[in-house]
């Protein structure tokens, strides 16, 4: 019997089989065994053409360069920061990345970020060893100064911020809420307005829960018209605020190496 | 070897038939991954945080990351007597036990100098235990998205006097004229990953308990999809 043995974009465990025979290819988190193609992970099975690939749905954040994320400053060294970033490893900002300001030998480098400061960065580089090199130069690219930071999903982050930024530019336009989406689970919101920042915070807790279901766009556009009680107008306005500060590509990387 | 019989169970179960068992992933929410396996009364939570930073930094690997395993029975989980709270040598040895069974299963080649830990919580035990660790650590760590070829899934298997019985409960474990024998199981490849005896039998109970626990983790396996389906069937 060979063919495909579950159903497409159906949720698949390790060990699970899900083709048998030489029909099919196996792609990102799965793996052949004698005939079988198996499960390499938990996720979402894909199947484009004869490739089979899964969608994880659940682990933890992993560093890409390319990434602009939001990071804590958790130590402060002779030559830079070390920061935070929600993913099994801490990242490097060094001295030079960070500004362009001269910087006398053995100056007290707090001056700059100090502990517990929430920052917006770049990822340059990513090594074998995951040791990760971080950047402050880029659009969009500072420190954060009050708001709040909340933790989601990060494989919903995609979802949050929508096709280039449509849909946290919704949820920006309609609240007024200052948004900056890390594509490492951390999203920092900022607003005059606390009762704003808690609509928008429960938007996005909304949009993680909902992420699956067709018509997510409309869904949260409904949502958030009913909460304010005004009209949202969907435009083009809100795309080009999201250019200021998302950045895919530094140097030549594309970022996506997956 | 045996003088005796033995004829029918305590509890009435079949001689290859398993204990009622409950699994459910997710119940930790704070965890990376997280999942309660309940066979009998005997009853697993785990929950898997990481991969996270490994400190002290001399226990670093540089090639791969590694797994940790913390087995704790909780003091009131006994038959009775309380258990003396905190690790003591049972439970730091089947910490080691439990994850050498589960190694097999995981690439963490991608986590150089991390850890991934799990930490299994004893509410009730009533023997096979280090079974329903197993069989829960391992649904754990498929929640918390890490990488692995296959579940593992565990029973243990034994003989009362003539009869090779599948599941032992404590009655059973603690039977004069027991043996016990905790089986891990890879379901895919039938590999056998944690195979301990406590006793003695021939060679031919040995082989036909084993054949026993390959039939018992068959189900084992399917309760272990199931949950963990359950957990995301809202994402499909």
């Amino acid at each position: 019997m060979s063919g495909l043995k579950i159903k497409e974009k159906t949720i698949v465990v390790p060990g699970e089989i899900l083709a048998a025979g030489m029909d099919y290819l196996p792609s990102f988190g799965t793996y052949r065994e004698g005939d079988n193609i198996r499960a390499g992970r938990l996720g979402i099975a894909q199947v484009e053409g004869k490739v089979i690939k899964l969608i994880p749905v659940s682990g933890r954040y992993l560093p890409k360069r390319g990434d602009m994320i939001i990071g804590k400053i958790i130590d402060v060294s002779m030559s830079g920061w070390r920061v935070e970033i929600n993913s099994p490893y801490s990242a490097m900002l060094m001295t030079k990345e960070a500004t362009n300001e001269f910087i006398d030998k053995g100056a007290n480098l707090t001056r700059i970020y100090n502990f517990d400061d929430y920052i917006v960065c770049g990822i340059t580089n990513v090594s074998s060893q995951k040791l990760v090199d971080l950047t402050m130069r880029g659009p969009g690219l500072r420190k954060l100064r009050g708001g709040r930071i909340i933790e989601v999903n990060t494989h919903k982050v995609p979802r949050i911020i929508g096709k280039s930024g449509s849909m946290v530019g919704m949820i920006k336009h309609a609240t007024g809420v200052n948004i900056i989406v890390g594509q490492n689970g951390l999203v920092w919101l900022n607003s005059e307005e606390p009762a704003m920042e808690v609509l928008a915070v429960e938007t996005i807790r909304k949009i993680e829960a909902e992420a699956h279901i067709a018509g997510l766009t409309d869904r949260i556009k409904e949502f958030l018209e009913k909460k304010t009680g005004k009209k949202i107008e969907l435009g083009s306005e809100q795309r080009e605020e999201r250019k200021d500060f998302e950045r895919k590509e530094f140097e030549n990387g594309n970022g996506e190496s997956q | 070897m045996t003088t005796t019989t033995y004829k029918k169970r305590e509890d009435g179960r079949k001689f290859n038939e398993l204990r009622p068992v409950e699994a459910e992933v997710g119940i930790i929410k704070r965890a990376d991954g997280s999942a309660r396996f309940k066979i009998g009364k005997t009853e697993a939570l785990a929950a898997v945080y990481g991969p996270r930073e490994l400190v002290p930094r001399f226990m670093q690997n540089p090639k791969r990351g590694i797994l940790r395993v913390h087995y704790n029975m909780m003091p009131f989980s006994g038959s009775g007597n309380r258990v003396k709270p905190g690790g003591n040598r049972r439970s730091k040895e089947l910490g080691v036990v439990i994850r050498d069974s589960l190694m097999p299963v995981i690439n963490l080649n991608e986590f150089p100098n991390a850890v991934v830990d799990i930490f299994i919580e004893f509410p009730q035990t009533d023997a096979g235990t280090r079974c329903a660790a197993i069989t829960a650590a391992a649904m754990a760590l498929a929640d918390a998205g890490l990488l692995m070829t296959d579940l593992v899934s565990s029973v243990a298997v034994g003989r009362i006097a003539d009869k090779i019985v599948v599941d032992l409960d404590y009655s059973e474990d603690s039977h004069e004229e027991g043996t016990d024998i905790p089986i891990a199981i890879i379901p895919s490849t039938g590999e056998i990953s944690l195979l301990q005896m406590d006793g003695f039998m021939t060679k031919k109970q040995l082989f036909e308990a084993i054949n026993e626990a390959k039939e018992a983790v068959k189900h084992l396996n399917a309760v272990q999809m199931k949950a963990l389906k359950n957990k995301y069937k809202a994402e499909e």
